[in-house]
């Protein structure tokens, strides 16, 4: 049992330090009678979905006012119904006391609410100034006044302390820096509700605690801030009050130093978290997979480099690191969409780096993409095409030449029963199907396959509790079957809990080789950030 | 605070040896360029006797027809830019064509001018409802929108020009001409009346090599200019201050860069767009209306014979910049220019481009991409094997010159490209991730 | 089965609510220019119904499918070879020449005959699908640039190389012998009871034009081929993760797109002209990406487009006769071709909803609330 002692390093670091937040008593009602925000009885119905069912929420001025859930419990829903970019079918909501209904992302700014998107909303061939006036322009007769521009750019980076130069494209800025643009974009605006939909999933912890402290500040110069995340511990850490949302409705509004983690928890699943017990291992010494030296290229640079690694039957490998950091480039590698510059790599004993993807999909390479939507589906294909992707050169789906489609049905209908893919038919669209059932689709087509080796790209990443707990189900007993499996994902909790050693990728490189069962979070926190690097080959 | 983007390990740039550094301002090398393929081109005229290699009349007409097709490639700027791809420049510009013919012949030509931009604008409103509103593969609709246009406008021939002498199907009565000017002193202009002297005429008559090709190139472009061109060519510059320096221009882009996240910052990008794509249909439709108004005097059927495409292909090989769409087109005009004033020297043409093609290898062996440097060799050796063993280029190859420029031009330069990241992406409001 | 059945309703409400469209607009333009359109149609449906018109029909439709067909495959992954133009007539003129110097067993000389077209097309196609993967040309640009460069390659070679007679003013490759002729599929008309006038020959070119479709079926819909086109389409980073590969599947279907476009002007140089002459038709290529565009690339949606712009051409021709501008039946064309697209387009958003909708009933359990946007 790690689940409780154990928490995600991010967390952590933000129990040790929660020094500042007694500092400052939360500001409830502290400027003006009227609270800065407040949604009564808000709904939103999706084809076949309630996204948001009679939310109410109540956001006093200059308070940070987190609002948490699972994926999927309808936060980002209410933020963009706040914020004018999707209409409620039923509700008030009411900014400044003052009853409105934003018709438009323009009107809602108009209003003094601005947005930092979860996905950065970001034009990387447009300039930081060019971003940030983007749709507010100060003007010098008709042109586009850009003197003025950099100067009221420059003030308030130097006012909050989020420094960046205005003159640069965005597509050469790294992470955190694209988020202090997103911030400068919204204060640029004058917005005075900040509201930041999981501002910390990108982040790598100093950049967290970064962030922290700017929040801090901007609260204490009056500007309202809601926060939107699944991480309890962080928002425990930064808020003054926070609401938690479940299946779309808001459940309890509670002050943090009411509440612990677990109890934080039990409101927003509703029960406990899934925690992954600890089991015998099942590592075998037979090699399937063995990454001697590879290196690819991205222009003038290595994207990836030295990277050297054995994946052994019934083996789980995890890879942690912060995203960007190669993860991609050596999924790519491995599959064969991309071919190593250098290096080589066997697959149960067979040299494949000169080999396409076609070839090592049917030697017993298995793929979960990081990417469902992009890289895994055909979405207005139905779902037995889907679980041809991939095996589209194998039985039962083909012979020789011509497609079987009665094998591919009945192995599709296989899948959806033995997987719990929630469908009409094999026959429906797979853009009909919820995230989950796509992805159990997903890696129900891999496993009945039976790999030899799995690379699962961020296999739970954006699906219900119920449908992760099914895949890591999945993944341990075909684990327990001798497969061998590459994990590659964000979630410390997923790769703690099902790897059996534990990697670290850094700018390309692996630098640390870890055991989960010891490693602690600042130590896998440190070498992510690079703050320590252990060159392992 | 840093990704692996930036602080990754450095490998040795695999563009391999690096320029010297006189190279290294860009208009210096594109001078330098221009300068060095021109004394060539005076070089082989000479020594080939195709003197219309390098002639101010050949300069001259390469200008008016660069015209349409540079016209045609701002409109696809500013389609692609707003993230509209535009397969229609073609259709905009037929309808160009026939309204500004019609304009003309009914109204005068600066009527003419007017009519065609509408036209084309027409075409470009009826691409963007397509594209913009319902969301249909912008090559699809550019596709269905090129028939449309060959359809409605012989459509209109027969009901227009049905008893109008010298009119027809296909084509208009002849319009009246638009004024041109040519510079006092430089080129021989009026001044008050008094006709000055043609000293760029006088240098370019001593056929000094180089000097008198340079005064070839500016008396081609400032001798018995239309003053449509003129408008032309001032959108050039306007098109880059309304793009890069207005408030207009920056939302426009920021379209066709990530219209999700110019959409989060109020900005209408659905307007944004119907406003470029319309533009860009009028852009398209001036070009049309040049073509019938300064260069042919008529319409005719037919008549833009694929120029909407070169357009795209200029702003292809301009990399989506408004200078680049200008150069791009210019290279197609002189292609275009050279096979009407002299067969001759499409022949000698072979040899220029065998030889330049011959340089381009050497630079390429030069900054160690040998691949690369021996195919670009292989085509070098094949134009100049082409010009020694034949004396004369067949008359039926004549008229494909500029389509083959074009297509060797695109297949040398188009691997820079940087175009916009939301080109051809379909966009409906609200669905940002 | 139900739901089948109504989602073919839905397909073919969009064609359908198109036609209408168009019908409308022509009826617009004729009214403009003072002609009642009852009246205009009328005559066209009755000059549609007649042996000589039924031939005239499908003798038209032919070369329009095949050249749809050629068009369509490349649709199928996106690709858009807009040169089946210059395709269809290069390998039109290479295969009559290569036709009128042989004497063999008839139906192997225009087995070898449709081999040469087939092949001429797909290597000038094939141009351009290495200049895509090679260079990165897009090939919309490169295909249509090399449509004009065919044009000269034709004229070049006809007067220089193909032609007949060179003391004749007539620019035309020497007839086919006998052996290279395909038969008229009159006989069986007749056998219907229909009688065409003479000069009026089903071409038995139609046979060739039904097996092109059920091939282009089966390559696209029931091969493992057709299967990585189809995803390269749908999703060209899904495909590419699958196991397709990029480049290789560009020029393969170019070559393939270029075969079909080959075969276009086939018909008329084994059916009607006996050869490659000045007034082989132009402009097939183009029609075909219309025809395409009607038929949502379907085998059977693009025999009926086809069909229907085989109908619009045919029955124009008595319009002239009623003094109505026939023209007006290239609006027609224009725009049901425009409106057509755009209807595909709102249809197939409404039956994507309807299925998340009916999904998301399916798979609702009581209580539970399913994942939010």
């Amino acid at each position: 049992m790690w689940g409780s002692d154990r928490e995600p390093h991010i967390a952590q670091t933000h129990r040790e330090a929660p020094t500042r937040v007694p500092e400052t008593e939360p500001r409830t009602g502290a400027r003006s009678a009227a609270p800065a925000v407040e949604l009564i009885d808000v709904t939103k119905v999706f084809p076949g979905v309630v996204a948001n069912d009679s939310v109410n929420l109540l956001v006093e001025r200059g308070e940070i006012h987190a609002v948490v859930g699972e994926n999927g419990a309808g936060k980002s829903t209410l933020m963009k119904i706040l914020f004018g970019m999707q209409a409620p079918d039923e509700g008030t909501i009411r900014v400044g006391g003052q009853e409105t209904g934003f018709a438009s992302p323009k009107e809602a700014i108009a209003a003094g609410i601005g947005m930092v998107h979860q996905h950065f909303m970001l034009a990387d061939n447009l300039t930081v100034v060019e971003n940030i006036v983007l749709g507010f322009e100060p003007t010098r007769g008709p042109r586009l006044d850009f003197v003025k521009a950099r100067a009221k750019i420059t003030e308030l980076a130097d006012v909050h302390g989020l420094p960046i130069d205005p003159d640069v494209l965005v597509e050469t800025l790294a992470v955190g820096e694209r988020q202090r643009v997103e911030i400068l974009k919204v204060l640029y605006r004058g917005a005075e509700i900040l509201i930041l939909d999981e501002p910390t999933a990108v982040l790598v912890p100093q950049e967290v605690e970064e962030l922290f402290r700017n929040l801090h500040s901007l609260r204490d110069e009056g500007v309202t801030i809601i926060f939107i995340s699944h991480k309890l511990d962080e928002v425990l850490a930064i808020a003054d009050r926070i609401t938690v949302m479940r299946g779309g409705k808001t459940v309890a509004t509670v002050d943090p130093r009411d509440v612990d983690a677990h109890q934080l928890a039990e409101l927003m699943v509703g029960s406990e978290l899934p925690t992954p017990e600890t089991r015998e291992s099942t590592v075998t010494d037979q090699v399937e997979l063995e990454v001697e030296g590879v290196g690819v290229r991205a222009g003038e640079r290595w994207a990836l480099r030295n990277i050297s690694f054995v994946i052994r039957r019934g083996e789980v490998v995890g890879i942690a690191g912060v995203e960007g950091n190669g993860q991609s480039e050596l999924i790519e590698a491995l599959i064969g969409v991309r071919q190593a510059d250098e290096g080589r790599i066997e697959l149960g004993g067979l040299d494949i780096t000169g080999w396409g993807t076609r070839e090592r999909l049917e030697n017993g390479l298995g793929i979960i993409p990081e990417d469902r939507h992009r890289q895994a589906l055909l979405l207005s294909s139905p779902l037995w095409e889907n679980a041809m992707l991939g095996h589209q050169s194998l039985e039962p789906f083909v012979d020789g030449p011509w497609i079987q489609r009665e094998g591919a049905r009945e192995r599709t209908q296989t899948i959806v029963d033995a997987f719990d893919v929630r469908t009409p038919g094999v026959d429906t669209l797979a853009i009909a199907l919820s995230g989950g059932n796509q992805q159990k689709l997903i890696v129900g087509r891999e496993m009945v396959s039976e790999p030899r080796m799995l690379i699962a790209a961020h296999p739970t990443r954006g699906i219900d509790v119920g449908a992760q707990a099914a895949v890591w189900e999945q993944l341990r007993n075909a684990r327990a079957l001798g497969l061998a499996v590459l994990l590659i994902s964000a979630d410390l909790e997923e790769l703690i809990g099902l790897s059996d050693t534990l990697r670290v990728i850094y700018r390309g490189r692996l630098v640390a080789d870890l055991d989960p069962a010891t490693v602690t979070p600042e130590e896998l926190g440190s070498y992510m950030t690079g703050v320590r690097q252990e060159v392992t080959e | 605070m840093s990704t692996a983007r930036d602080v990754a390990e450095q490998i040795p740039p695999d563009r391999g040896r690096p320029l010297p550094d006189l190279l290294h301002d860009r208009r210096l090398r594109l001078l330098l360029l221009a300068s060095a393929v021109l004394l060539l081109g005076g070089v082989v005229a000479r020594a080939t006797s195709a003197q219309e290699l390098t002639s101010s009349g050949t300069f001259g007409a390469a200008f008016r027809f660069a015209m349409p097709v540079m016209l045609a490639g701002l409109g696809g700027l500013y389609a692609e830019r707003s993230g509209v791809i535009n397969i229609g420049l073609e259709g905009m510009m037929i309808a160009g064509t026939w309204f500004g013919a019609w304009g003309g012949w009914q109204f005068g030509p600066w009527y003419g001018v007017l009519f065609g931009v509408l036209g084309g604008a027409l075409f470009g409103l009826i691409h963007a409802i397509a594209t913009v509103t319902f969301a249909v593969d912008h090559i699809v609709s550019g596709v269905a929108i090129n028939a449309l246009a060959l359809g409605g406008m012989r459509f209109l021939s027969t009901v227009v020009y049905d008893n109008v002498p010298g009119a027809g199907v296909t084509q208009s009565p002849r319009t009246a001409p638009i004024d041109t000017l040519s510079i006092p002193f430089l080129s021989g202009g009026d001044l008050f009346g008094w006709r000055s002297p043609d000293m760029l005429g006088w240098i370019e008559d001593r056929s000094w090599v180089f000097l008198s090709d340079a005064a070839a190139v500016v008396s081609g472009v400032t001798k018995g200019v239309s003053w449509l061109t003129l408008v032309a060519l001032a959108l050039v510059p306007l098109s880059w201050w309304l793009l890069w320096r207005t408030p207009w221009g920056l939302r426009l882009r920021s379209c066709g860069e990530n219209p999700y996240a110019a959409e989060s910052l109020g900005v209408n990008v659905l307007r944004m767009k119907y406003y470029a794509v319309v533009t860009s249909g009028g852009l398209a439709g001036l070009g049309g209306a040049y073509l019938v108004l300064v260069q042919a005097g008529i319409y005719r059927e037919a008549q833009t014979a694929g120029r909407g495409f070169i357009g795209l292909a200029a702003m292809l090989f301009g990399n989506y910049q408004p200078t680049g769409v200008l150069g791009g087109a210019a290279l197609f005009g002189f292609a275009d220019a050279l096979r009407i004033r002299q067969t001759s020297a499409v022949h000698a043409l072979l040899l220029l481009v065998g030889i330049l093609l011959a340089m381009f290898a050497l630079w390429t062996v030069y900054r160690l991409q040998l691949q690369r440097g021996l195919a670009i060799a292989a085509f070098a050796v094949g134009f100049i094997l082409w010009f020694a063993l034949t004396d004369d280029v067949p008359p039926e190859f004549v008229p494909m010159t500029p389509y083959v420029v074009t297509l060797l031009v695109l297949s040398l330069a188009s691997q820079r490209l940087r175009m916009p990241a939301a080109d051809g992406l379909r966009y409906r409001k609200g669905e940002a991730v | 089965m139900n739901g089948r059945l109504r989602s073919l309703g839905t397909v073919l409400a969009a064609p359908a609510a198109a036609l209408v469209f168009a019908l409308v607009v022509g009826s617009i333009a004729l009214s403009v220019v003072g002609v009642n359109p009852l009246f205009a149609y009328s005559e066209m449906l009755e000059f549609s119904a007649s042996a000589n018109s039924f031939v005239s029909i499908f003798n038209r439709a032919v070369p329009l499918y095949i050249s749809a067909i050629a068009v369509a495959i490349g649709f199928k992954m996106l690709l858009f070879n807009i040169g089946v133009e210059g395709q269809y007539l290069l390998a039109g003129l290479v295969a009559a020449a290569v036709g009128a110097q042989l004497t063999l067993w008839a139906p192997l000389h225009i087995v070898v005959m449709l081999v040469v077209a087939v092949v001429v097309g797909a290597v000038w196609a094939g141009i351009a699908g290495i200049l895509k993967t090679w260079r990165g040309v897009h090939e919309v640009v490169s295909t249509i640039m090399l449509n004009f460069i065919a044009f000269s390659v034709v004229a070049f070679l006809l007067k220089n190389y193909f032609r007949d007679d060179p003391a004749s003013l007539n620019l035309a490759t020497k007839p086919l012998p006998l052996s290279g002729r395909f038969p008229s599929l009159n006989p069986v008309l007749e056998f219907f009871g229909l009688e065409p006038a003479s000069g009026f020959e089903l071409r038995g070119y139609l046979l060739v034009a039904v097996l092109l479709g059920v091939l282009y079926y089966i390559l696209v819909w029931r091969t493992r081929f057709g299967f990585d086109l189809r995803a390269s389409g749908l999703n060209a980073d899904a495909a590419l993760f699958s196991g397709v590969k990029p480049k290789r599947m560009v020029v393969l279907t170019m070559l393939i797109s270029g075969g079909f476009a080959g075969l276009v002007g086939m018909g008329q140089v084994t059916g009607f002209f006996y050869g490659y002459t000045q007034d082989f038709p132009r402009f097939l290529g183009f029609d075909g990406i219309a025809v395409a565009l009607l038929g949502r690339n379907h085998p059977v949606g693009m025999g009926l487009g086809a069909l229907i712009i085989g109908f619009l051409r045919r029955s124009s021709q008595i319009l002239d006769l009623r003094g109505v501008p026939r023209e007006v039946t290239v609006i027609i064309e224009g725009v049901v071709v425009l409106a057509v697209v755009v209807a595909y387009e709102v249809v197939n958003r409404r039956v994507q909803a309807a299925e998340v909708k009916a999904a998301a009933e399916a798979t609702q359990r009581p209580g539970g609330v399913a994942e939010a946007a």
